[in-house]
């Protein structure tokens, strides 16, 4: 594997970006991304609209393949291994790397099938297995206290910030080993909000987390290393806490602060 | 780039606030300056002047505080914001406390007088003119610093608090001379330890507000570092 390009030694590269190249069309979306994400750590992607930062998140599980004229060139490796290469079942790597949309996508269904429908795919338990794989993933999700009695009603039945949390149940129930979650709370109150980042603050003993959100102060609150993008470039990447206080880059200071535009 | 938030209001509220803290700075720095003179001419007048300052320069303290408070719950300010408006809050402590020093100054006057003592004692009390004036320069200095956020002044600020350091200790042996030669002095003399003393400190508060400013402009916390180090976090 490539040398480290952004990592304190302490901490083991999960993901690996190296000369990242993505296109729509003819639009040069990112720009020779490099760039190491931390294992067991959750790492936040700011930026202002269009700067890049969900392309790149749609990249680390294929997302894109679904239009045609997205493509994207360079390599991801996880735990080493090239996940652009083609050839490779796009299926098992969102097996391994799940994702949790912007708006919650609970499936028409019960909320016990919406955890079980993905788990099916890759798995075949038992009956009692399943049941307790349902109770571990909303229990994980915090979700479990509030649903446990109507696991056989809807989904859709449920507020806005406790789909979000069946989607995280559904993300983590095929047990994945990294957690993509695009602006998981913009569609949230705060209370929600408060409890999904209680949440990823418990996944990320687990799993790598990567969150693209829009709320500065959510980056800052419920992530170890941010990254700031701009216009396809990324500009800036280091311990959230540093970013915060004293960013490296004029460029981040300026977007932080709120003297962009 | 723009110096300027994309919020106007917030760009005022900061700018308020840096003027509040220069606005109590010269407070104060006039509350030093009048200690000094009430000392150099025993006059009661004017250290009962220092001392109805002070609550002034209280009021301004928890207004300022306040202010902050209510900038950072509105505002969640970051990066450079942020350390403007922490160095703020250690800033205003400092000068509140350089009043107290000259509060004490002044209350020491007021004491001499009542005892009957007079400038026909002889005591070095010019000597103690020459720290107070090198205090002052300091305080002016580092709030000039301050409100063109000026490392370099800062720097000198910080490296010259060693002269105030020195005088103080040229005063110290100078009065245990005065004690010794004419015992009737002792008292008086303790007195003006303590006077020295609280000039002293004025100096060492301005220190402090040098290592605000290159906080909020370098975002290094230079508190307890050797000059070299500092001086290498502002290059």
């Amino acid at each position: 594997m490539d040398a480290r390009v952004n990592l304190p030694v302490t901490e083991k590269a999960k993901l690996s970006v190296r000369n990242l190249n993505f296109h729509y069309g003819s639009f040069h979306a990112l720009k020779n991304i490099n760039l190491d994400l931390p294992e067991g750590k959750v790492t936040a992607f700011i930026g202002p609209s269009g700067c890049g930062k969900s392309t790149l998140l749609r990249t680390f599980n294929r997302m894109y393949e679904l239009y045609p004229e997205q493509r994207a060139e360079g390599q991801i490796l996880l735990d080493g291994e090239n996940i652009l290469q083609p050839g490779l079942d796009v299926s098992l790597i969102r097996a391994k790397v799940g994702m949790v949309f912007q708006k919650p996508t609970p499936f028409p269904m019960s909320i016990y099938d919406n955890i079980a429908f993905g788990v099916k795919l890759f798995e075949n338990l038992p009956r009692a297995e399943m049941d307790e794989r349902v109770e571990w993933a909303l229990k994980k999700a915090a979700l479990w206290n509030e649903v446990k009695d109507k696991l056989d009603q809807s989904g859709s039945g449920l507020s806005g910030g406790q789909q979000q949390r069946l989607c995280i149940a559904r993300g983590i129930a095929i047990k994945p080993e990294v957690l993509l979650l695009d602006e998981p709370c913009s569609a949230l109150d705060p209370i929600s909000t408060g409890k999904i980042e209680e949440l990823i603050h418990e996944l990320k003993s687990d799993y790598t987390v990567l969150i693209v959100t829009h709320n500065m102060q959510q980056a800052a609150r419920c992530s170890d290393y941010t990254a700031y993008m701009y216009l396809g470039d990324l500009v800036e990447f280091g311990p959230t806490a540093e970013l915060f206080m004293k960013p490296k880059k004029k460029d981040t200071e300026d977007y932080i602060t709120g003297r962009f535009g | 780039m723009s110096d300027k938030h994309l919020s106007t209001q917030f760009d005022t509220e900061l700018s308020e606030i840096s003027n509040r803290v220069l606005e109590m700075g010269g407070l104060v720095e006039s509350q030093v300056a009048q200690a000094v003179y009430a000392l150099s001419n025993f006059s009661g007048e004017t250290a009962t002047q220092v001392l109805q300052q002070e609550e002034r320069v209280n009021a301004m303290e928890i207004e300022i505080d306040r202010d902050l408070s209510a900038i950072i719950a509105r505002r969640q300010p970051t990066a450079r914001d942020l350390r403007l408006l922490i160095a703020v809050s250690k800033t205003i402590g400092n000068l509140e406390r350089i009043g107290d020093e000259a509060a004490r100054i002044a209350r020491t006057v007021q004491r001499l007088i009542n005892t009957g003592v007079s400038s026909r004692m002889r005591l070095p009390v010019s000597d103690l003119s020459f720290e107070a004036s090198l205090a002052t320069a300091q305080l002016r200095k580092v709030l000039d610093a301050f409100a063109r956020l000026d490392t370099v002044r800062a720097l000198e600020v910080l490296k010259q608090d060693d002269e105030i350091d020195k005088e103080f200790d040229g005063l110290l042996r100078k009065l245990i001379t005065y004690m010794m030669e004419d015992p009737r002095t002792i008292s008086a003399s303790i007195d003006l330890v303590f006077v020295a003393k609280a000039i002293e400190r004025v100096g060492d508060h301005a220190k402090n507000l040098s290592e605000q400013i290159i906080y909020i402009v370098k975002g290094t916390d230079v508190r307890h570092h050797s000059v070299a180090a500092v001086e290498d976090a502002v290059r």
